[in-house]
């Protein structure tokens, strides 16, 4: 296969929130992903460069980058498809978490607004109760099914520009995960849950925009699941029932 | 090195409770902010119905206005044109009047949001700024329709 | 791409600051993460609904001087027959229409059964749009 140049441009964030842009020289091959642009750089250029990656074949999530300015998964990105002729390449860490080191980025605040949605399934079943019996085929099942899929990779909370503007909204993947569990019938929180994604820093703040959907390497649609809370937790407060949990506070 | 900001939310109904160990340690920053948003999450539920509802209901009012606007501006607008049709109307004065409150509670919700994310505004100022940008429209709203119906001279 | 540009929240990155115009130590996205229809969809509902909300207590006190008797309101319609109110007047009835347009998009969204992002409506609401605001002009500038 021909190439424009036969040397990748690659621009590469080097610091943490203060720091600067490093330029390297990598060479360009044939069914090249920018995992190996980055792993040549760390390995032959640059040993001091920090980044992600473990599975490199597209299961793990760890190689979450900003690639020219998109989040993608390193690994499952090909150079050819987004360097053009002029072989340019920009590495930057992922938008909105706090910058580790290079393109390290903590993804600690990411996990934790799992929890604040209750993410985390609530059963009261024992193991001396009947295995439960879930139809597959239940629209319920399906809508969770769709997005049980979800590896915590930050793509789609990378992606998305209320995180940027509201730093206390949640996000598309910890509601994504909470509308997994409030279509699990086996679940108890209820309520609880729905009280916990909805409001402002919930479901509400999202706007449509679809870049988390458009952009989750597993093809999960968190702005499907985030329109299904919006219309649950209407339900919820025309029922009285999201006060409740509130504590009856409007 | 500048401090990362601190973008994780504490506390919530439920939320600090359902920790165990390994909980992030941080200080009570956040746990104000969160709070309140979650007292707060059925009114923003009923903020997004009420956005809704007055949307759907506005489709049908702004499809007769674009209509009725498009009919009645062949030629150019003028005053004697408009209050010809409105004048002592009963039916217009209760469709405007309608409308007019559907545009403002929509209009004040929607800008609450912009205010919120676009401008350096807390989430209980935007939302005053909102409200109080309804009660305007409202105000002026209804006194136009007041204008146009029954009052003021020839 | 121009490697020397460095495009988030719009400011240049140099040697020293954040990467590009962080916000509280993070990167932000810029406009290569955005351009894309659901993110159009998404800033032409916005931009066209402020611009409703900023004419809307124009368009009511206009319509308020009628107190003031019919010569009053004719006053100020006479403004309206200006070239920047004509082409002011045709930005609203598009805004109008498009914000209506895409809100029904969003409406099928939330309420109907999930089918997509409905992209092929962004376009068809836009031309739709045009297509209308041109027809109101044409019939009051005849």
């Amino acid at each position: 296969m021909a190439h424009g140049t036969e040397q990748l441009r690659v621009r590469v964030w080097r610091g943490a929130a203060e720091g600067r842009w490093q330029d390297f020289d990598v060479p360009r091959r044939d069914n090249q992903t920018v995992l190996d642009v980055a792993t040549h750089i760390q390995r032959r250029l640059d040993p001091t460069l920090s980044y992600r990656y473990a599975c490199r074949v597209g299961m793990c999530g760890s190689c979450a980058m900003t690639v020219n300015g998109v989040a993608r998964w390193t690994c499952r990105t090909h150079v050819s498809r987004v360097c053009g002729g002029d072989g340019r390449l920009e590495l930057a860490p992922l938008a909105n978490l706090p910058v580790v080191k290079d393109l390290v980025v903590d993804m600690a605040g990411f996990f934790d607004k799992w929890r604040d949605a209750l993410g985390r399934f609530q059963g009261d079943a024992g193991r001396h109760e009947p295995v439960a019996r879930v139809k597959p085929d239940s629209p319920a099942r399906r809508a969770a099914d769709a997005g049980v899929e979800c590896i915590g990779c930050g793509v789609c909370y990378a992606s998305c520009d209320v995180v940027s503007w509201r730093p206390e909204f949640l996000g598309p993947a910890a509601l994504n995960r909470a509308w997994t569990l409030v279509n699990d019938e086996r679940d108890r929180a209820g309520a609880a849950r729905l009280a916990a994604v909805a409001g402002d820093a919930g479901c509400h703040a999202c706007h449509t925009q679809g870049s988390c959907t458009l952009r989750c390497p597993k093809q999960i649609e968190p702005t499907a699941g985030i329109a299904g809370l919006k219309r649950m937790a209407a339900r919820a407060a025309l029922r009285g029932e999201l006060d409740e949990v509130d504590g009856g506070r409007p | 090195m500048m401090p990362a900001r601190d973008t994780r939310p504490q506390g919530g109904p439920g939320g600090a409770a359902q920790d165990g160990p390994g909980r992030s340690a941080q200080g009570g920053g956040h746990a104000g902010l969160r709070a309140a948003d979650a007292r707060s999450a059925a009114a923003a539920a009923r903020r997004w119905y009420v956005q809704r509802l007055t949307a759907m209901a506005m489709a049908l009012f702004v499809a007769v206005h674009l209509g009725v606007m498009i009919w009645a501006m062949r030629g150019g607008l003028s005053a004697a044109e408009i209050l010809g049709r409105t004048r002592e109307s009963v039916g217009w004065a209760l469709f405007y009047g309608v409308f007019v409150l559907l545009a403002a509670l929509h209009a004040g919700i929607g800008l609450r949001a912009v205010l919120a994310e676009w401008t350096p505004l807390p989430a209980r100022g935007a939302g005053l700024a909102g409200d109080a940008f309804a009660a305007l429209l409202l105000v002026l709203g209804w006194r136009a329709v007041w204008a146009v119906t029954w009052a003021g001279a020839a | 791409m121009s490697a020397d540009e460095l495009r988030n929240d719009g400011s240049q990155a140099h040697g020293g600051p954040q990467a590009g115009g962080a916000r509280g130590g993070m990167r932000v996205n810029d406009r290569r993460a955005r351009t894309h229809r659901g993110w159009l969809a998404f800033a032409v509902h916005r931009v066209s609904g402020l611009l409703l909300a900023v004419f809307l207590p124009v368009h009511f006190w206009t319509l308020g001087l009628a107190l003031r008797g019919e010569a009053a309101l004719d006053g100020a319609l006479r403004w309206y027959e200006t070239p920047i109110f004509k082409i002011g007047e045709w930005l609203l009835v598009f805004s109008l229409a498009v914000h209506m347009l895409g809100g029904i998009r969003l409406l099928l969204i939330e309420f109907a059964p999930w089918r997509g992002m409905r992209l092929a409506w962004v376009g068809a609401a836009c031309a739709a749009s045009l297509a209308l605001s041109l027809v109101f002009i044409a019939h009051a500038w005849s």
